[in-house]
């Protein structure tokens, strides 16, 4: 498991890894906060409950990150700690997941940029030797 | 790969890419040999982002007009180029979201005071310090104006001035407003809830990135007659406000792509990259996403209104200066799609104009200026990063028929923010601007670093561009003296 951050002159390309589907959209989940925060400063305190659906996992990676950024602002939560389960029934793939975390408090955490969407630029998902990568670029 | 997308230069500050393939119409590039060496390099060393490619596959897109555009701030975004321009029959044309972006009608505001340099000086750090005091920004920041979902509606259906009615602003401020802050056909039933609720505690705030509020100084006066339309003078003081829609927009924009992405499908629309997923601009699902995008833009119209009361209410605290005596000079937005009439060919033809990181910029005598501003055209806003100068300009007769009357709306990244925040360090970016005699004060270092003038490409450079090919004329240029960034 882990995430990295691509070179892209005006906004930033998250590329992110797991052995499975779902630790890799975990990882893109962190990759996107932690360009908020520092999540290594972010309690996982308060849990919210996640389910998106879509036609292929790259639109479901789209799906899965704008939900966690509408979450942020419903709730006043940031998170550091995600949990997936991806299905395909018929048409659609569905994840059911959480994201945990803490009230935004700027004396604790220190803030970084604010993340406005989740871009289908350099949006892919695909597997390679035994890992599951997922990419896309947020505009920041 | 590099013979596809191959410039001929047509005039001293322009570039050509002919139609060819499936390219509907052909693309110009309007920029300096050093931006088109470096869009020639991205193409031979086949960077995965590449504006000039970005710029082609609008070109590919249905009911594209004339030319599509880059100007010369033009760098890699997301479906369209950053300084991009397209405009798309009313008819005929589509609605892309890679156009519009997440931040709909992010713009600037810019505020004329009655002080000078001088007057500034000896309290340009109480300034600075109400002015982040009294500005919400940065990440989690919260607005004051706390409005019920009830009256959220009427805010996206009227702008600007339903804040002014509420008593945030002045009603002199409406007409020195692109579009007098509202466009018309905003339907908030076409925006979600979920939009509504993110906005709920965002309505009047800066937010963070490349957002700014500045306090500058008209450092000089590049047209006398222009300048004296405007109001301004050297040596004045103006306050420079650099947001948008806020969480609203970004919403709109992130269900809106998915709505896209279908209707793509749905009207076997051939896109050549998945960013540019679009819509007919007549088809149930363009006609809401363009509603959406009214709503936005109001949004956005409303915020800088916002912030532009807090900003009076700063300088009322601090020289007990009037409202009125803080004059609106203009509020332009450079994130955007809207209908406008433009004469192609003889013809007075309605078209869907998006410009993405680019501004309306009329030229001379035209109705929709303000009417003290018409014999030259309104203002266009350009602004710099951190350090660097900002401009004001005006559109012509030239950029009318060039360029659908369009303007460059700032530097243009030079360096990613990752290469930028190794390459600077807040701490030292801040204490370089002290040593120049500007204050920084900001929510995050590391967002200082990410900013740092040095990840821009030269201003100077990108107004001398534009000049050149004659688009748009230099007014002012404004150097800063307090930064508040989030």
């Amino acid at each position: 498991m882990a995430f990295e951050y691509l070179d892209h002159i005006s906004d930033v390309c998250i590329r992110a890894s797991g052995e499975t589907l779902s630790e890799a959209f975990c990882e893109a989940a962190r990759a996107m906060f932690n360009l908020m925060v520092d999540i290594g400063q972010v309690a996982p305190r308060e849990a919210v409950k996640v389910r998106v659906s879509a036609r292929t996992p790259k639109l479901l990676l789209v799906e899965w990150l704008g939900q966690l950024l509408s979450n942020k602002d419903l709730t006043g939560l940031i998170f550091s700690r995600f949990s997936a389960t991806i299905e395909k029934k018929g048409e659609q793939i569905t994840l059911v997941g959480s994201a945990r975390g803490e009230a935004f408090d700027p004396s604790h955490h220190e803030a970084k940029t604010e993340v406005k969407g989740v871009t289908y630029a350099g949006l892919r998902v695909w597997e390679e030797d035994g890992q599951f990568i997922a990419q896309c670029v947020l505009d920041v | 790969m590099a013979e596809e997308l191959e410039l001929e230069r047509i005039s001293e500050a322009e570039w050509l890419l002919p139609k060819h393939g499936e390219m509907r119409a052909p693309a110009r590039v309007i920029a300096d040999e050093l931006t088109i060496a470096q869009l020639r390099q991205d193409t031979v060393e086949k960077r995965e982002w590449n504006a000039l490619r970005q710029l082609r596959d609008v070109a590919c897109l249905p009911g594209i007009v004339g030319e599509a555009l880059a100007l010369p701030d033009v760098h890699p975004g997301y479906g369209f180029p950053i300084g991009g321009v397209a405009a798309f029959d009313a008819i005929d044309g589509v609605v892309v979201v890679g156009g519009v972006g997440f931040d709909i009608n992010c713009g600037v505001r810019l505020l004329a005071t009655p002080l000078d340099r001088a007057a500034l000086a000896s309290r340009a750090d109480d300034v600075a310090r109400d002015l982040f005091d009294t500005v919400p920004a940065g990440i989690g920041s919260e607005g004051n104006l706390r409005l019920p979902m009830s009256e959220i509606d009427e805010l996206l259906e009227q702008g600007a001035s339903y804040v002014i009615e509420r008593g945030y602003g002045l009603t002199d401020d409406i007409e020195f407003i692109e579009e007098n802050g509202r466009i018309e056909d905003a339907d908030p039933s076409a925006v979600s809830t979920v939009a509504k609720q993110r906005q709920f505690r965002q309505v009047g705030t800066l937010g963070a990135g490349n957002h700014y509020l500045e306090v500058q100084e008209v450092a000089e006066i590049l047209d006398r007659e222009a300048a004296a339309a405007y109001g301004l003078t050297e040596g004045q003081i103006v306050i420079s406000i650099h947001t948008g829609s806020r969480a609203l927009g970004h919403q709109i924009g992130q269900d809106y792509l998915k709505v896209m992405e279908e209707a793509s499908r749905k009207y076997h629309i051939p896109i050549r990259q998945q960013e540019l997923v679009c819509a007919p601009i007549t088809s149930p699902e363009g006609s809401r996403y363009l509603s959406a995008i009214a709503c936005g833009a109001n949004c956005a119209f409303a915020n800088r209104q916002v912030i532009a009361h807090l900003v009076r209410s700063v300088l009322h605290r601090i020289f007990g200066m009037s409202p009125s005596s803080v004059r609106t000079v203009y509020d332009i937005g450079h994130n955007n799609a809207k209908f406008e009439e433009h004469t192609i060919d003889g013809e007075i033809r309605r078209l869907l104009v998006h410009r993405k990181g680019s501004t309306r910029a009329f030229g001379p005598h035209h109705a929709e200026s303000p009417a003290i501003y018409r014999d030259v055209g309104h203002p266009t806003l350009v602004g710099g990063t951190m350090g660097t100068a900002s401009y004001v300009m005006h559109g012509t007769d030239l950029g009318m028929t060039k360029a659908f009357g369009s303007g460059i709306h700032g530097a243009g990244r030079a360096l990613s923010r990752k290469k930028a925040a190794k390459k600077y360090w807040g701490e030292d970016v801040k204490s370089d601007l002290l040593s120049r005699g500007i204050i920084l004060r900001a929510h995050s270092t590391r967002g200082i670093a990410e900013e740092a003038p040095g990840a821009y490409k030269d201003v100077e450079r990108v107004v001398n561009a534009a000049v050149r090919s004659g688009i748009s004329r230099p007014v002012a240029r404004l150097i800063p003296i307090i930064v508040i960034k989030g």
